[in-house]
């Protein structure tokens, strides 16, 4: 068996690669170009507004790469997760971006586009046909919460990107995808080991963080063998150990050796990593243990109001001894002082105390000369949101605690305006698993040839 | 012995695994740390619930990794990620209970 090369430019698309370490990997012949381009890291707000957090101008330039080399090496470019979030308006940004570089480089090829994004309609009935479960600590998923969503996305496998092969696409973009999966189905529809394939990907989808200097916006190239596969970073400067290798699995996971994904998961108990030489690591013994009935992720999200928030800080010694108090108190005066027929949430969050862990902080005093508070107001509308943090600041502004010497005010405001209209918020509203027996058929295909007028 | 563990790790540090999970790694300087903090069990899922004041049930698991001399324990979020009052989308810095975490061995 031939080993098949895939060469991953970067972590997420329009993060960046340097333009060097991604020639050196053309330079190696790649059978594959792929590349991630998502995450539920940057919070709800992304899938819930249908806004991507890539960048358009950093995106079309990672794309303008990877695409004319794609064609110049009549390769396979598969994108996984599109626009970040993998909804509609996600996939439809990042697809509007490839025929953008395609009628300006001149290029030809068939695109497939995968959608993601689920109905309402289907969701309400796969719940009553039990066909949805609790995933981990996420609660269970209710009629309510599919309505309130504004797009619900669930994580394809390989089996639709395996489909689209079938019918002969060059350039895949998938809408939300697990993320080995962009990876891996090319070489499992030519036959390659399933389960070496997507621990590939898996290593593959952060590019270079399992190097050391480890990096999430430097290329890398992955090898497959019948029963191996070994990863080398392509940038002189940084090298792969099997303790990197290794280390990988570790990250944002919640178990190193058990990884679960749709249709089953891999079992890395037995992995051997080795050292092929310098930089290079070789790694064996990957299983994957398929599931009975097939699942996939799902991930959805709803809008929970509009948000305003005022920054400020306080210097004064006794108003930091007292701040606990003076902010609980605040509360009460701001519902009396704003006399509300609106449902709203005030919350302070005070730097030097407890701000960056909330309810995990442990340590029970303030020790800092200074303290920073945010003044965070949610409400139903825009207006309300801030109506509540207008009032709560100039009330903090002007409190008079016990033993208040400084009369002229409390706060020191870095900004005018002082009050940040946030605009519309986002929770996660869906986090379960979606069983069916045909995966492949929950995902939509369509088809475009590109360039050829 | 007493042993604070920020001196035998070269890696401390957390992130979100998913939006309601919170993880934790440790990764040891050498092997024969690894070795014998594991054969001591210093890293539990009591000390984790001691160090970041939650009950023991919000411990989900803790899984010693010798490929990567590395310990991993995860969490439940107190809040999901961007939640109303939550503090740290990506969960990047909920790591420092650990670093002054001091044992004996």
């Amino acid at each position: 068996m031939k080993e098949f090369r895939i060469l991953s430019p970067t972590g997420i698309v329009g993060y960046g690669f340097p333009e060097e370490s991604f020639a050196a990997g053309v330079a190696l012949k790649p059978d594959l170009i792929a590349c991630d381009a998502g995450s539920t890291d940057p919070g709800p707000y992304y899938l819930g507004s249908g806004i991507p957090f890539t960048n358009d101008t950093a995106v079309k330039r990672d794309l303008t790469l990877m695409l004319k080399a794609a064609c110049e090496l009549h390769v396979p470019l598969i994108v996984g997760s599109a626009g970040g979030s993998g909804a509609t308006p996600h996939l439809e940004r990042d697809v509007r971006i490839v025929r953008e570089i395609a009628r300006e480089q001149k290029l030809s090829f068939k695109l497939a586009v995968i959608s993601a994004e689920f109905e309402k309609d289907y969701l309400l009935e796969a719940l009553r046909a039990g066909r949805i479960e609790k995933l981990g600590p996420a609660p269970e998923v209710t009629e309510e919460d599919i309505l309130a969503s504004t797009h619900i996305v669930a994580q394809m496998g390989i089996e639709p990107i395996m489909r689209a092969l079938d019918d002969g696409a060059q350039v895949i973009i998938c809408g939300r995808c697990y993320d080995p999966a962009a990876f891996a189905a090319l070489p499992v529809w030519l036959g390659y080991d399933k389960a070496l394939a997507l621990h590939l990907g898996k290593i593959l989808e952060c590019a270079a963080i399992c190097a050391t200097p480890g990096s999430g916006s430097d290329c890398i190239m992955g090898y497959l063998g019948e029963d191996y596969f070994c990863v080398e970073p392509l940038n002189p400067e940084r090298r792969c150990t099997p303790a990197s290798v290794a280390a990988h699995t570790l990250y944002e996971k919640s178990n190193p050796t058990i990884l679960p994904g749709p249709s089953g998961h891999l079992d890395l108990n037995e992995c051997r990593f080795t050292a092929e030489n310098e930089r290079r690591v070789r790694v064996t013994g990957s299983r994957f243990v398929p599931e009975r009935i097939p699942s996939v992720k799902l991930e959805g999200c709803r809008q929970a109001g509009f948000r305003t928030i005022s920054i400020c800080g306080n210097r004064d010694p006794i108003f930091i001894s007292q701040v606990e108090d003076i902010l609980n108190d605040l509360k009460k005066r701001t519902a009396a002082n704003l006399s509300a027929d609106f449902e709203y949430q005030l919350d302070f969050i005070v730097y030097g105390k407890n701000g960056v862990m909330g309810a995990l902080e442990t340590a029970d005093r303030i020790t800092s000369h200074e303290i920073g508070i945010v003044v965070d107001a949610l409400a139903d509308t825009q207006e309300h949101a801030s109506a509540v943090c207008s009032v709560a600041r100039s009330t903090l502004l002007h409190y008079g605690y016990p033993g208040r010497i400084a009369t002229a005010g409390n706060l020191a405001f870095p900004f005018s305006p002082s009050d940040i209209k946030v605009g519309p918020v986002f929770v996660f509203s869906v986090y379960a698993l979606l069983r069916d027996e045909d995966p492949a058929s929950l995902f939509k295909r369509s088809y475009e040839m590109i360039g050829e007028e | 012995m007493k042993y604070c563990l920020k001196e035998v790790a070269a890696v401390i540090r957390s992130k979100n695994a998913g939006p309601y999970e919170l993880t934790l790694d440790v990764m040891l300087k050498d092997r024969e740390t690894f070795d014998r903090l594991k054969e001591a069990d210093v890293i539990n899922k009591k000390t984790i619930a001691a160090l970041y004041h939650i009950p023991e049930e919000d411990v989900l698991s803790i899984i010693y990794f010798p490929n990567a001399l590395a310990i991993k324990a995860t969490i439940v979020r107190p809040l999901p990620s961007g939640a109303i009052g939550e503090r740290d989308v990506y969960g990047a810095q909920q790591h420092a209970p650990l670093v002054n975490f001091t044992f004996e061995m």
